[in-house]
């Protein structure tokens, strides 16, 4: 269509100049407020709504206290999830990029944890009663990177062949791990009488209702990922948008999540930032269509308005193509 | 106030081709937000941990929910409607555009409602959440993880933002008038029409019918009192 049809066209439809019917807006706004209502109340009725407890660090560490140490390890020495992130929490990596463009590095880091010193060491100095745990920590701090690494690394490979035992701590084979089982040990009894829970949700004030750091610490462990796969809710399983139960959750959401379960985005590691990249596109795109050629001729080609103003055509008795 | 006169804003007549359930969506996804904007506003009366321990809280907070998942099935068949319609044509594109900002608004402010539940699906969706926000750069400000945070978003700045774009969409639906059905190319068959390129609305419905020019109500021709359907609007 040239773009003096198209103005044409525009022209066209500009104004209504048929016929009209008489209309009572505040009525049909009455009967539909009283029919969404009680479709609304009979879903609640029927349905109710999802409210599964959220799962504690103290929980976790009673259930799973292997995983819980193992997690606690990899904060320590950083090789954790969070530890490796990069913006925004630390700047041990680049987050994730387009080409040139860096986004989450251009924005910096904006919620700084150090998850050596957040998630482990600062809980630990914050018991004062056990004088061993105070040697350990001691112990810990002054010996050179190198060492840590090397008892951080014995430690984690033990771990994986740790067993929980009956009175809740765990038991792994002897081997050259430094003060690791003694600050892991403090750290596990911490955890298991919920003061770990309160220690990375206190900052520098009383009042508190940021929860990043406890649930970016659960996040680093299996205790949410192992909830969620039972619930459906892993990414590989459409994720995010699914809620616990069979409740719809957020299905207007399903094309974000579609593009995880493909190529190259299922592959990439930069699989975040490609999708809201894509997302971004067809947002834009979505808002454009009344300018977008091919997309806002569809309509037009396609006679879905056939089925949809029949009646008016019936009226008219024409059913020839759109001019 | 000059583009919208009572009688526009408030209409007592409607083009006699809105005739088709599909125009009702767009009403039922308005009254699906003043449910959601009321039950909101209970549980916002009564603190954001009311919900969890108490059954009447526990029932408003479903009326949410559910009201929230209405409103976007309703929008969703409303947007695909008009997408079908064109209903950008004659010079509607803000219309168009405003309706689509605010689906893509309404989206992060249903999201900031699910990462503030304080339960377990609060904490997944937030955690998961966060990779694709921290990712755009969009973390450093919006950070799902932040219960006090979200929660300011959730119960105002988005709402308002939603509000304003759908009291916006509205207006111009009033100001511009629900855009007309495609004309058809008249065939020279059956019908025995005569129309030779003419509108084919204007020969059928406006000629000899005192045709009016705008979408107000003073003067344009109402169809018999015993039209086929009640009216409808978006």
């Amino acid at each position: 269509m040239s773009r003096a049809s198209r103005r044409r066209d525009d022209e066209r439809y500009r104004q209504w100049t048929g016929t009209y019917r008489p209309y009572d807006i505040l009525r049909e706004a009455t009967i539909a407020l009283g029919v969404v209502l009680a479709l609304v109340i009979g879903l609640t009725i029927l349905f109710s709504s999802p409210d599964d407890p959220p799962s504690t660090i103290k929980q976790w560490s009673h259930t799973d206290p292997v995983d819980f140490v193992t997690t606690a390890t990899t904060e320590l020495d950083g090789s954790s999830g969070t530890g490796g992130y990069g913006p925004p929490y630390n700047h041990n990596g680049d987050g994730q990029h387009i080409a040139f463009v860096y986004p989450a590095k251009w924005l910096g880091v904006s919620h700084p944890i150090d998850t050596a010193r957040d998630f482990v060491l600062a809980p630990l100095q914050s018991i004062t009663t056990q004088p061993a745990l105070r040697t350990a920590l001691s112990t810990y701090q002054a010996a050179p990177a190198k060492t840590q690494a090397a008892w951080t690394t014995a430690y984690e490979a033990a771990l994986g062949k740790a067993s929980a035992t009956p009175s809740g701590s765990i038991s792994v084979a002897a081997g050259h791990y430094g003060p690791l089982p003694t600050m892991m040990a403090s750290l596990l009894t911490l955890a298991q009488g919920g003061g770990l829970d309160g220690a990375l949700l206190t900052g520098r004030q009383f009042y508190q209702t940021d929860y990043t750091k406890p649930l970016l610490f659960m996040a680093d462990g299996s205790v949410l990922a192992n909830r969620a796969q039972a619930q459906h809710l892993l990414g590989t399983q459409w994720g995010m948008m699914n809620e616990t139960g069979s409740y719809p959750g957020q299905s207007w959401l399903w094309l974000y999540t579609f593009w995880y379960q493909i190529k190259p985005f299922s592959t990439s590691a930069n699989a975040d930032v490609l999708v809201m990249g894509v997302m971004g596109v067809l947002s834009l795109a979505f808002i454009l269509i009344p300018f977008l050629p091919g997309v806002r001729d569809l309509p037009r080609r396609i006679p879905i308005y056939k089925l949809i103003w029949r009646e008016h055509y019936r009226t008219q008795q024409a059913v020839g193509p759109p001019v | 106030m000059a583009a919208l006169p009572p009688e526009k804003l408030l209409p007592d007549a409607q083009p006699s081709y809105m005739a088709s359930w599909i125009y009702v969506f767009g009403v039922l996804s308005l009254v699906s937000l003043v449910l959601i904007i009321a039950s909101g506003s209970i549980l916002t009366l009564k603190g954001p941990g009311w919900w969890h321990f108490t059954s009447v809280g526990h029932f408003f907070n479903s009326i949410h929910l559910w009201s929230v998942e209405l409103f976007f099935f309703f929008l969703v068949i409303h947007l695909w409607g008009k997408y079908w319609m064109a209903a950008w044509r004659g010079g509607r594109a803000r219309v168009w555009m405003t309706g689509a900002v605010a689906f893509i608004v309404a989206v992060p402010c249903a999201l900031t409602g699910y990462v503030s539940q304080q339960n377990f699906d609060a904490q997944w969706i937030s955690t998961q959440a966060k990779d694709g926000l921290n990712a755009a750069g969009v973390g450093a400000f919006f950070n799902v993880t932040n219960f006090g945070q979200m929660y300011s978003y959730h119960v105002l700045l988005l709402p308002l933002a939603v509000v304003a774009l759908v009291a916006a969409h509205i207006l111009l639906v009033r100001k511009h008038g629900i855009v007309p059905p495609f004309e058809l190319a008249p065939r020279a068959s059956a019908a025995g029409l005569e129309t030779e390129g003419r509108p084919v609305a204007r020969e059928d419905h406006g000629s000899g019918n005192g045709a009016r020019h705008g979408s107000g109500t003073e003067s344009h021709p109402v169809a018999e009192s015993g039209s086929p359907r009640p009216g409808r609007t978006t």
